[in-house]
């Protein structure tokens, strides 16, 4: 019970932190402190300025990609030997950082860590987005998108049905899946914050909307008890669903054969890479938006440290996966495998390849000191090199090692083009304007599960009679 | 409060007797004490949820494990049926060589297919069983109850309930000494 109760306590550990949540707040503070946020009528200039950037990068998106349906892939930089390259590594690049997202709700649910619920929320409207700026990329790579479901399996004329033993059939399932998860996870985290705001509501357009989108939640006590077992089923599919996702998107390659593809390494050093990636992501909307909106006292320094400790063990390990792959290509003594490595370090890609190492493995060690921990400058700053570091991870592992077939005849270098580089730049306008919308319109921060990490949330002062 | 006592006891335009508390301590002693007075058709209304709750009410226990366990299982098995039927039978097609159940490829299909199935009959489960959508509830009539969502914890011991009788839940509700108490209309 004593070990119990300074566990839940985090203010009597020794490690001097801090609270999770600030002291003196109560549930009504807590709940106007967030929704205020959303029920104002009043729109600060820097979100005008924030969606209006994303907007504008969004019809950037639209050109792209209509220019793309008028005339075909080769608008990319795409070719023989090459013909994956920017979509399919941003593809891959937007669903890891949404890993992060799940990993927070539910794995950190799981385990009980409680700091987990001021970033739940808006870890998993990132996931969201990202999963849907990395679907459009394999709709709009197949080139003829009005045929993309061709991609299901259903019953047509043809008698054709899908090769289920290709991993890309395998990724539209998981994929698929994965967001509609997340969709779920994501809207029944909503609902009583959602009852929260319609209750609050000064005007019937507002009673109107949220109150539809509440369906009548009361907070029942009946209803708070399969709320919760809901919840953490949803919690308990969640993890090895998120676990899978990225495991199949590593089959696409190490299912294949060509040289730099082909390493059973792949499924744990992707998945740590796209948990790396994805809590950089958090950190870099997190600093701004608990700068900007004043919410010191639900986001602290507390949650900054343990993402600063999370991105620095999961680029440990990428770090590691690194290792194996080189280590395992010379091992192999594969000559194939070497000359693609040997590609990496010295060729003409490799200013990219030293590149990445040190953004994902020089830089990170700063973490290991509490000093760079506790200061959101060297974490936004960290943050962003990492996330520039995975996305030239991707660029290693999939144009560059395509670019080097087995047959010398078949090499051939990869140059993005404009509309390549387009494309990418609309989706993190997408995102971006995605994300302003969400926290204009709904309570970044769960209302309801920061209730329960106030003090008075817990029933005789929380002891057990 | 006076208004309480115009109707008579097991009026149809009643729903209840609803007390207000401070704080979850008081509410989970309430309802402790209602159980121990024999009330069945009660509830509580908090803004979060109340494990000590679950201890104190009359316990019902839930469906909704169960029912996603068999969305898992339907999910996993039509996945892998999906998979089985079309390889082998529907479209059989030879991939280099190898068997046309070459099940341990099937595998990601049906784990995928299991998570999907079983989650979405975890929240249409948890939605359906808990009557949502649901456009009208009479504990809205009571002015106050819009704090359920905020920092007040409500009773409401329903008039179905068969101890129901509106002058001595009245009495019973007021010595739990609620910071509030009314009469719900239907």
């Amino acid at each position: 019970m004593a070990v119990e109760d300074r566990l839940q306590k985090p203010s009597h550990r020794l490690d001097g932190l801090g609270p999770v949540i600030a002291p003196g707040q109560s549930f009504g503070s807590v709940t106007d402190k967030i929704a205020s946020i959303v029920q104002t009528p009043t729109t600060h200039w820097g979100w005008i300025v924030g969606f209006g950037i994303g907007f504008t990068l969004v019809q950037l998106l639209g050109i792209s990609v209509t220019y793309l349906f008028l005339k075909g892939t080769y608008i990319w930089g795409l070719n023989i030997p090459v013909g994956w390259g920017l979509d399919i590594l941003n593809f891959v690049w937007w669903i890891g950082i949404g890993h992060a997202g799940t990993l927070i709700s539910a794995i950190l649910l799981l385990f009980r860590q409680s700091w987990r619920t001021s970033i739940n929320r808006f870890a998993e409207a990132m996931t969201l987005f990202a999963v849907a700026c990395a679907g459009m990329y394999p709709v709009i790579h197949t080139g003829r998108p009005w045929l993309a479901y061709w991609l299901l399996p259903y019953p047509n004329t043809m008698g054709m049905w899908p090769n289920f033993r290709s991993p890309l059939i395998w990724d539209v399932f998981a994929v698929s899946t994965y967001a509609t998860v997340s969709l779920l996870f994501w809207f029944v985290g909503l609902i009583p914050d959602l009852a929260t705001l319609r209750d609050r509501s000064e005007n019937s357009v507002g009673r109107t909307i949220y109150g539809l989108l509440a369906m009548g939640w009361r907070g029942s006590a009946q209803h708070w008890q399969r709320y919760e077992t809901a919840y953490l089923l949803l919690a308990a599919l969640s993890t090895p669903l998120v676990l899978s996702v990225h495991t199949i998107v590593s089959f696409d390659f190490a299912v294949g054969q060509v040289p730099g593809w082909h390493a059973t390494v792949f499924p744990p050093y992707f998945v740590a890479g796209a948990i790396f990636a994805g809590f950089a992501m958090v950190m870099i909307i997190a600093i701004p938006l608990r700068k900007f909106y004043g919410l010191q006292d639900f986001i602290t320094m507390r949650h900054f440290d343990y993402m600063g400790r999370i991105t620095l063990a999961t680029g440990l390990v990428v770090g590691y996966g690194y290792m194996v792959e080189t280590f395992m290509a010379f091992y192999s003594g594969n000559k194939y495998e070497i000359a693609v490595m040997m590609h990496r370090f010295s060729g003409p890609y490799a200013p990219l390849y030293w590149m990445l190492i040190f953004c994902n493995i020089v830089s990170i060690q700063l973490l290991w000191f509490q000093r760079i921990r506790s200061s959101v400058g060297w974490l936004f700053l960290i943050s962003i090199i990492v996330s520039i570091g995975m996305w030239l991870e991707r660029f290693i592992i999939i144009p560059v090692s395509l670019s080097r077939d087995f047959l010398p005849s078949s090499w051939g270098m990869y140059y993005p083009t404009f509309w390549d580089w387009s494309t990418f730049i609309g989706t993190l306008g997408l995102f971006t304007m995605l994300l302003f919308l969400f926290i204009r319109l709904l309570p970044m921060i769960s209302i309801f599960e920061v209730r329960t990490l106030l003090p008075e949330s817990k029933v005789n002062g929380g002891d057990q009679s | 409060m006076s208004s309480a006592h115009a109707k008579k006891a097991g009026d149809p335009l009643v729903h209840g007797l609803m007390a207000e508390f401070h704080t979850p301590t008081e509410l989970v002693e309430a309802a402790e004490q209602a159980t121990k007075a024999g009330y069945v058709q009660y509830d509580c209304y908090t803004p979060f949820p109340i494990e000590e709750l679950e201890e104190a009410m009359p316990h019902r226990r839930s469906w909704l494990p169960f029912l996603v366990l068999m969305g898992g299982l339907i999910g996993g098995l039509s996945g892998f049926g999906l998979a089985y039927v079309t390889s082998t039978i529907t479209y059989p097609l030879n991939v280099g060589g190898k068997p046309l159940n070459s099940w341990p490829a099937f595998i990601p299909i049906t784990f995928e297919c299991t998570v999907l199935l079983a989650a979405l009959t975890a929240v249409i489960g948890m939605l359906a069983l808990n009557g949502f959508p649901m456009p009208y509830h009479p504990v809205f009539n009571e002015k106050r109850f819009a704090m359920a969502s905020r920092d007040r914890f409500f009773l409401c011991i329903e008039s179905t309930d068969p101890q129901f009788d509106l002058d001595e839940t009245w009495s019973f509700l007021s010595r739990l000494q609620p910071s509030h108490l009314s009469q719900v209309e239907r």
